[in-house]
């Protein structure tokens, strides 16, 4: 709380002095939460390295497979070679370097796990602001039918979904990691619009959106420009915590085999690919395991710094 | 709290009805049973025609609904409906898979709770302590870790042991591969022997990965007490620090993990579930991936309604359980 107060009421040069021109410090207010905000963030250590970290998996992903000297594609390499100065993560069963695999795979995961975040967030958000503030039967029915699907297990109900027609019909196109992405956000969306609601719900009574309704705003701009700023700081949280669980969730219904298939891959696909190597070959397990649990660790180190920075009062444990 | 009680279960019957109903489009969404079976060769029009009628697929959607729930509350839960895939009924499956995982389940979360509680305590009452340290480290390493990476590691460990028991002269201890088909048999050390066996990997994975919530919530909970006017007033009036720790503050530090504990069950399936397929038990898990993959969509269902039963109890038992620990919440 200390820095907290230091930083806005003493700016960059000093606290303005009696005749200075007021207005110009004003003018600075807004840009100077954030600038708490971030400093906040930065001293925080773990937070930071764990930024940094995800930073660096995400170039790894979607820019290291231009930069790796061998192509996922090719299998001509010995088969099952161990770690060496040509393949460092060794080669797999068809004889494919496993560093392209990984980099693949990765890239498959963070790419479901990012959507997913994004998607979820955003149909979380918009449902949970109009079941918080329109109220009466429309909150009855979203909270409803949010009450009935986490009668069953969010895992569960992808996994039936799993197989679908419609997966199916989009597997004849190839690709079907953007289905599998689909259906954990109709899965995830449900808890994020639950916390929005809650906050929603409680902002509408305050004086501050009183004010604005006395002043003619319409109902968008209440809760666009009212209520929703002063629940970002809860739904970005949110939102990073989510990208961590995607990542394992995919992974689990994929090791299952009811995930993302091939021509697709997965790290979870790796890993189910590899299950019965760990005696053999353990690092066709343990690379794509590690970089599993790096994505998840350095995402949770990142939310929780960021819970720490954006609302210093909130002592919540993650469930 | 009686007149609470039968209003909450009440009220759990329309939700039980709407969620089959979920559940029964669901299984809708999963596509066509007959599918594959009519890819594979062209079918005779009266075969085609039997097996529909037989999978209930040439009615609308709402008339299937209706005699699957009519039937449902009778007790007949359908059977297998794809041609080749047995007639195998699905109260008598979904009934015998469901003992199979609660007597892993149970167990497991019970031993999980008991840890946690204790290193949440301890976490919280030597606070920033080396051990505080080392269990936050470990919860959340715990917390980023895929399940089924870890079951398959600890499998891996358990051969390893076995190994290293039959190099020593004992027999292959640890069972990798689900409880024996027949049953424990032989004398109550033979059976005692073949239980543990049999449960300890699957155990040790689902007790690793619940603790760490369970440890999180209770460490929270005991900071919150701790910090309490009344634990303060305890510590005044000169009462031993036992006496204030497990008198004073464990037991209101108890009445949130309770209801954690309850509305934990949806996470303790799906870790069941992916236990189940790594270390090949005959249970809920198993039975629903091979449903999913074969399309049936009776069996899906006999899945979906016993999991939807078994949480909406637990959540009752939740909201009970946090009324009866903390008399000052209201129920009417």
């Amino acid at each position: 709380m200390t820095e907290f107060l230091s930083a806005t009421a003493v700016g960059p040069g000093g606290a303005p002095a009696g005749g200075q021109d007021i207005s110009g410090f004003d003018a600075t207010e807004a840009r100077k939460q954030w600038q708490v905000v971030i400093r906040r963030f930065m001293r925080h250590r773990l937070a930071v390295f764990g930024m940094g970290m995800f930073v660096f998996l995400l170039f790894v992903a979607f820019v290291g497979g231009a930069f790796w000297k061998h192509s996922y594609k090719t299998t001509e390499f010995p088969r099952y070679s161990s770690p060496s100065a040509d393949h460092p993560f060794g080669t797999d069963l068809l004889g494919a370097d496993m560093v392209a695999q990984v980099i693949r795979g990765l890239r498959f995961s963070l790419q479901i796990a990012i959507t997913v975040a994004l998607v979820s967030t955003f149909i979380g958000v918009v449902l949970g602001a109009i079941a918080g503030y329109k109220r009466g039967w429309v909150d009855a029915v979203i909270s409803r039918f949010i009450d009935l699907v986490l009668v069953i297990p969010g895992l569960v109900i992808v996994v039936v979904m799993a197989r679908s027609s419609f997966s199916n019909v989009a597997g004849q196109s190839g690709s079907n990691w953007l289905i599998v992405a689909m259906y954990l956000s109709f899965v995830f969306w449900l808890s994020i619009a639950r916390v929005v609601r809650g906050m929603v719900l409680s902002l509408r009574e305050k004086e501050f959106v009183e004010a604005a309704r006395a002043m003619g705003g319409s109902t968008m701009r209440i809760v666009f420009r009212h209520i929703l700023p002063n629940t970002v700081d809860v739904i970005i949280v949110n939102a990073t915590l989510s990208v961590a669980l995607a990542v394992l969730s995919e992974a689990a219904i994929s090791f299952i085999g009811l995930g993302v298939r091939s021509p697709d891959t997965s790290l979870g696909l790796l890993i189910n690919q590899n299950r019965n190597e760990l005696n053999l070959h353990p690092w066709l397990f343990f690379i794509p395991f590690a970089f599993i649990v790096m994505v998840s660790l350095a995402v949770n180190f990142m939310g929780d710094g960021l819970r720490d920075a954006l609302d210093p009062r909130q002592r919540r444990v993650r469930a | 709290m009686f007149r609470y009680i039968i209003r909450r279960v009440l009220i759990s019957i329309p939700l039980l009805i709407a969620a089959s109903f979920l559940c029964f489009g669901l299984t809708t969404f999963m596509g066509d049973p007959l599918g594959e079976w009519k890819l594979q060769r062209p079918r005779p029009p009266a075969e085609v025609a039997a097996a529909e009628h037989r999978a209930g697929t040439d009615k609308p959607f709402l008339e299937r609904y209706k005699d699957w729930a009519v039937n449902f509350v009778q007790g007949d839960w359908g059977t297998n409906v794809g041609p080749g895939h047995g007639t195998a009924d699905v109260k008598d499956k979904v009934l015998k898979a469901s003992w199979v995982s609660a007597r892993l389940v149970i167990g497991a979360e019970l031993i999980a709770l008991l840890i946690g509680v204790a290193i949440g305590v301890i976490g919280a009452v030597r606070q920033y302590s080396m051990f505080d340290y080392t269990a936050t480290g470990f919860a959340f390493v715990m917390f980023s870790m895929p399940l089924f990476c870890l079951a398959l590691m600890i499998k891996t460990l358990g051969i390893e042991f076995n190994n290293f028991l039959q190099d020593n002269g004992f027999g292959r201890w640890i069972r990798t591969a689900g409880p024996p088909n027949g049953g424990f048999n032989g004398s109550i050390t033979d059976q005692i022997y073949q239980y543990t066996g049999a449960f300890i990997l699957p155990t040790i994975c689902l007790v690793m990965i619940q603790f760490a919530v369970y440890s999180r919530f209770q460490r929270a909970s005991m900071l919150d007490v701790l910090n309490a006017d009344y634990v303060r007033t305890a510590q005044a009036k000169g009462l031993s620090e036992a006496r204030v720790i497990f008198r004073h503050a464990f037991r209101n530090a108890l009445i949130p993990i309770a209801t954690v504990f309850a509305l934990n069950f949806g996470a303790t399936i799906s870790g069941a579930i992916i236990t189940e397929t790594v270390f090949g038990w005959q249970g809920m898990g198993q039975l629903l991936v091979q449903a999913v993959n074969d399309k049936e969509p009776y069996m899906v269902l006999g899945f979906l309604m016993i999991t939807g039963v078994f949480i909406i109890f637990a959540n009752l038992i939740a909201d009970v359980m946090y009324a009866v620990l903390d008399p000052r919440i209201r129920l009417d």
